[in-house]
């Protein structure tokens, strides 16, 4: 039997292949590039922010003023708008967008899941700035003439719901976020949904599982760890967004449980303030509520990363 | 279809082989007397197919079969890729609902009732006539959890561990189960997986069970324990088997339907599963009525 001029192959690595050593080249440099640009922006972010981090500290977290005359500056009601106006719209909108997803995957037939499809990812298409036009011009004054009066009378007694109506403020940014999360939180679901085995559903349908058992019973359990995924991608969206909430919340620190009243995000306070800077301080102050809002994203995906590892293995039986 | 039901008893295409034996009860006692006197009881259909056709879109794959199942025999379905067997089994328990573009036309009577009648409830069919799948399909759940699953689907949920013991010592599967019914199914052999899938079935006490090729992605060890489980359960419970493996057949089965793909209409070109045989599989297998049947039982045909 003739030997094979061949050496044993002893390490994968090198790989000899051109093909795969461009492949591992070009893949390796964009993985190394994104982290690069997360390390490089974080870092650029903090260091815009030192002379406020230096000069408030910590007390920067809890202060409510905001005066650039006095040059006082803190993050208070703006980490409260921020949280308002994002749980509010993640919470209106993954119920929404998860049942939008089943009737995709599970309930509608093919002919029309196709365009109800790519109309719910049309919504995604709306350019924020329009979206926030609409806001200005239909939604607040929809809200504050018809909605917020009715809620007020009818459920006035929850601070949510007192107060005054107004055109701008924190119901009408979350309406808007809750609009921009809905199709994020769908598509991400719908794809969810449908790496769901279609044996496992049969398996149901077989014990006698009614269309909606079979949803709760294998479909939702199996898509738990992606459908953390998808509301914690639409809850990043909801924390960052700037132009469209910046339009509708009337742009006034104000710490209120109110919905009905103006308000502001970190996000759309760095949109309004950033160009009008009268001081290095301020400048500093906003790149601060950068820097808060960066790690308020981070924290979320790291967190959901750990949630989404832990349900999928629990999924797959190891512990 | 309907209109055609009368005469559909017999075959279309071969009148002779396949309804003719069932319906001379002296050729099936040949066969029964070499078995144990409990086998011996009279065949009483408990589901009878007539002049069953599926399409898909424009694609035949079951065309005017007519056949009985019989209570507490094992019936197999054997036959080649494509002869819709499988197609056939899923229109008994309505499972083709949930294909789209699948038509069913004919009547699926089980215990006399129309499957596809105004006012039956798939669901219902469903809970009655229960199926295991070509590959173990357990939940990622706990053994338990997915042996009570049907169990809590009809709301039998008084003395729940009781029945799912049962149904596992029913599929031999209870001795190697029952320190770890909290542990997670998926980590259990793939053998284990499907009797975990039939104590699944089981559970919910169906009287007939659609098994389509059980045994078909297990190791031989598993195939032969999921074949002896089948002729410990022929006695509690009515079975039909799909299967490729025609030893399997052999081993298992009473009564064996062979399928074949053949022309279905005036056009050459439009081919479909067809019915060619049906009878007690020792004679189907030595005495095959039919030249098909007898190319494939002997390995002739591919």
């Amino acid at each position: 039997m003739a030997r094979l001029p061949l050496p044993a192959r002893r390490r994968s690595w090198p790989v000899r292949h051109p093909g795969d050593l461009a492949m591992h080249g070009i893949a390796g440099l964009a993985a190394a590039g994104t982290i690069l640009v997360l390390v490089l922006l974080t870092v650029q972010v903090f260091r815009q922010a030192r002379p406020a981090i230096s000069r408030f500290g910590a007390a920067f977290v809890w202060s409510t003023d905001w005066n650039p005359v006095t040059n006082a500056f803190g993050a208070r009601d703006l980490i409260w708008g921020t949280a308002v106006t994002s749980l509010a719209a993640v919470l209106a909108a993954v119920p929404l967008a998860v049942a939008a997803a089943l009737f995709l995957t599970e309930l509608a037939p093919a002919r029309a899941a196709a365009p109800i499809r790519t109309l719910v990812e049309l919504l995604a298409a709306i350019p924020s700035v329009v979206l926030g036009l609409w806001g200005i011009l239909v939604l607040g004054p929809v809200l504050a003439q018809h909605v917020e009066p009715w809620l007020g009378s009818t459920l006035g007694f929850i601070p949510l719901f007192s107060g005054a109506p107004s055109p701008a403020g924190l119901l009408p940014a979350c309406v808007i976020l809750t609009i921009m999360v809905v199709p994020i939180v769908a598509a991400i679901s719908r794809e969810v949904f449908l790496t769901v085995p279609a044996d496992l559903k049969d398996g149901a349908y077989a014990l006698g599982a009614t269309r909606w058992e079979v949803v709760r019973g294998v479909v939702l359990p199996h898509s738990a760890a992606g459908l953390t995924a998808a509301v914690i991608l639409g809850l990043g969206r909801a924390l960052g967004e700037a132009i469209a909430v910046t339009q509708v919340i009337g742009g006034t620190a104000a710490f209120h449980a109110s919905l009905f009243g103006p308000a502001d995000t970190l996000a759309s306070r760095i949109a309004s303030q950033y160009q009008g800077a009268v001081s290095d301080i301020q400048i500093a102050s906003i790149a601060f509520l950068a820097a808060i809002l960066l790690v308020f994203s981070l924290v979320a995906n790291v967190g959901a990363g750990l949630v989404v590892g832990r349900l999928q293995r629990r999924r797959l039986g190891v512990r | 279809m309907k209109t055609r039901s009368e005469t559909s008893l017999t075959p279309a295409r071969d009148a002779a082989p396949s309804e003719g034996l069932l319906s001379q009860p002296a050729a099936l006692d040949v066969l029964f007397e070499q078995r144990s006197p409990a086998e011996a009881e009279p065949l009483e259909p408990v589901l009878e197919a007539r002049a069953v056709t599926v399409r898909y879109g424009a694609a035949v794959a079951v065309s005017d079969v007519s056949l009985d199942v019989h209570r507490n025999r094992v019936t197999a379905f054997i036959g080649p890729s494509g002869c819709g067997k499988t197609t056939l089994l899923r229109t008994f328990n309505r499972m083709n609902d949930l294909v789209p573009g699948a038509v069913v036309s004919g009547r699926v009577a089980y215990h006399g009732v129309d499957v596809n009648g105004a006012g039956v409830d798939p669901i219902e069919v469903r809970r009655r006539i229960g199926m295991v799948f070509q590959r173990p399909n357990p939940f990622p759940k706990s053994v338990f959890d997915n042996v009570a699953f049907g169990l809590r689907l009809h709301g039998l949920k008084d003395d729940l561990s009781g029945r799912v013991e049962e149904a596992l010592r029913r599929a031999a599967l209870w001795d190697e189960v029952k320190d770890r019914l909290g542990k997670n199914a998926l980590g259990l052999s793939g053998g284990q997986q499907q009797r975990l899938c039939i104590a699944r079935a089981l559970a919910v006490e169906p009287d007939l069970l659609l098994m389509d090729e059980p045994a078909s992605a297990l190791d031989p060890i598993s195939t032969t324990r999921i074949e002896d489980l089948l002729r410990e359960l022929r006695s509690q419970v009515t079975i039909v088997i799909v299967t490729h493996n025609m030893q399997q057949a052999a081993r298992v089965a009473d009564l064996t339907a062979f399928f074949s793909v053949e022309p279905t209409g005036g056009d050459e070109h439009e081919r479909g599963g067809v019915l060619i045989e049906y009878g007690p599989t020792e004679q189907l297998f030595t005495r095959p009525a039919d030249r098909r049947t007898e190319d494939y039982v002997t390995g002739r045909f591919g």
